[in-house]
């Protein structure tokens, strides 16, 4: 499984889970968990998902996802699954 | 699976406090780069700098758009250059040459430092150790992104007092020669005791004769996320105060370990070292300084600066020990004055002296880093400062180091300014009585006895 984790950041409007998921679905990559909480205002969405169907490299998933983040006038960042396993499991 | 808390203390790690891999280090082995003919060896030296290297810091870039985690130098260590260039260099001229080979082929492959203009002389000097360490300061000048390194002593064999005299000299000329630029060549060159064969900072990395062809070694940093775990235990006892550098130590480790095994995979070259370094920049929330500030010190310098630090180095020790497979290098906590903000304000309050330097290497990772001082401090003072780390890293069986800048037409109360990672420094006092004496003795300095400890 190619792993990767999304963090969504910035003030909360509507459709930012829909126009994640669907760009998401776009590119064939399957999400294996989603969860949002508030943390000092900002809306703060994580989506764990699976790339290994997707045909892109993960360098033109993470900028098109950058670039639609700007576009919403939130943060969107993608990172592999392993700098969080690492850090946080021994 | 991980949860959301985690990715969010991880990213603000990186995005507030600061966190970042500081180096990840290509050693080059430039043994089989030796010959008689000198242009041959220069070519050797380019081609095989070059071929090794013209991946890494693409690689760096790509590792850290992965994982999102900022790889702020990409560099290069070399064999010290006296051993590479001793067949061919007969003159200091010669081994500029090499120098220049050096800075070239850093250019032509992107990176910003390149280590190993080095010489290893803890016993002894070859002709060619003495042709290398001439020729530093016009090396230094002449290019731009090339380190010098010279290791004068160790715990094995003593200190080569011939060569600590000889570096006081070197380190006066270099500053010389940059005159204009507030003596920078001296921010480039080290003089080391106990020097590691795989430590991937500079300016002191160099790629030790034991080591393979090539490997891949990795610096880690991170001051910014232990202050930051330390503000929420003001006030707690040493145990809690413990544990959480400790903890926080293992995380950081445990990125600088990803990246090394990743740049280690994608380069095919293998995975040498994490080095558990701090190391502070000039920019605010990445000191060491309010570290040892945030554990309760009014200022770095104060009484209890000592032990402060000797908790930080030894908990970052235990801490990312275990996160990594593999740990060497410094391994510690750096104490460079022009390099950290509050280091620089601990020297203008009046906190922090030449002298509360020296007792602080003496349980942190390194030695006399980064220090500007008057720049007409005689040659000889300069050895003596040498001398006296060295003689702290030879009893103490650790690595020491000084990097002194002598700024000439500068004296206390000025500043001098390097730019950059580098930073502005304090000029600081030295101690003004002489030494010339002693330093002018000729000779070595036994190994010392490696029993009756106390």
């Amino acid at each position: 499984m190619d792993k990767i984790v999304i963090t969504v950041v910035g003030k909360d409007t509507i459709g930012i889970i829909a126009r994640v998921c669907t760009y998401l679905s776009n590119n064939q990559i399957n999400i294996l968990d989603i969860s949002q909480t508030i943390v000092d205002d900002f809306f703060n969405m994580m989506v764990i998902a699976d790339m290994t169907k997707c045909s892109k490299e993960f360098g033109a998933v993470a900028e098109e996802l950058k670039a639609l983040g700007e576009e919403i006038g939130l943060r969107i960042l993608a990172q592999k699954e392993e700098i969080f396993t690492k850090m946080h499991r021994i | 699976m991980i949860s959301v808390s985690e990715v969010l203390e991880t990213n603000k790690m990186i995005e507030r406090d600061l966190l970042d891999v500081r180096t990840i280090t290509l050693g080059i082995s430039l043994l089989d780069c030796a010959d008689t003919d000198l242009s041959r060896v220069e070519e050797n030296i380019y081609n095989k700098i070059t071929g090794l290297g013209k991946n890494l810091v693409r690689t760096g870039e790509e590792i850290s758009r992965d994982f999102g985690i900022p790889i702020v130098n990409k560099r290069v260590s070399v064999t010290p250059a006296a051993m590479v260039g001793a067949s061919a260099c007969k003159t200091p001229e010669d081994f500029v040459r090499i120098a220049k080979t050096l800075d070239r082929a850093a250019k032509a492959i992107g990176i910003n430092f390149l280590g190993g203009y080095s010489a290893l002389v803890n016993k002894g000097m070859t002709e060619a150790d003495r042709l290398l360490i001439a020729s530093i300061p016009q090396a230094l000048a002449e290019t731009d992104f090339v380190c010098s390194s010279v290791n004068v002593g160790s715990t094995r064999t003593g200190i080569d007092m011939d060569a600590v005299r000889l570096m006081g000299e070197v380190i006066r000329k270099t500053a010389e020669l940059t005159a204009d630029r507030d003596s920078i060549g001296c921010a480039k060159l080290v003089v080391f005791c106990n020097a590691p064969d795989d430590n991937p900072f500079m300016a002191g990395a160099f790629h030790g004769v034991t080591e393979g062809d090539a490997v891949i070694n990795v610096g880690v940093s991170g001051p910014g996320v232990v202050k930051s775990a330390l503000t929420r235990v003001r006030g707690e006892s040493f145990e809690v105060l413990c544990e959480t550098i400790k903890k926080t130590a293992f995380k950081v480790t445990r990125v600088g370990q990803l990246v090394a095994q990743e740049a280690a995979a994608r380069l095919n070259v293998p995975f040498g070292i994490v080095d558990l370094s701090l190391a502070p920049t000039p920019a605010v929330g990445d000191s060491v300084a309010e570290i040892l500030e945030e554990m309760g010190l009014e200022r770095t310098g104060a009484p209890g600066t000592t032990a402060a630090l000797a908790i930080l180095n030894d908990q970052v020790k235990k801490g990312g020990v275990m996160a990594s497979s593999y740990v060497g290098g410094l391994s510690g906590a750096f104490i460079p004055v022009s390099e950290d903000q509050s280091m620089i304000d601990a020297v203008e309050d009046g906190a922090l002296t030449i002298e509360k330097l020296e007792a602080m290497t003496c349980v942190c990772s390194v030695g006399l880093d980064m220090i500007a001082i008057p720049g007409d401090t005689p040659a000889s003072t300069i050895s003596g400062i040498i001398a006296d780390e060295a003689a702290i890293g030879m009893i103490n069986q650790k690595t020491t180091a000084v990097r002194l800048i002598p700024v000439i037409g500068k004296g206390v109360g000025d500043q001098a300014v390097f730019g950059g990672l580098l930073g502005y420094a304090p000029i600081m006092k030295v101690n003004t009585f002489g030494c010339a004496d002693f330093i002018n003795r000729t000779g070595r300095i036994p190994a010392p006895i490696h029993s009756f400890k106390n």
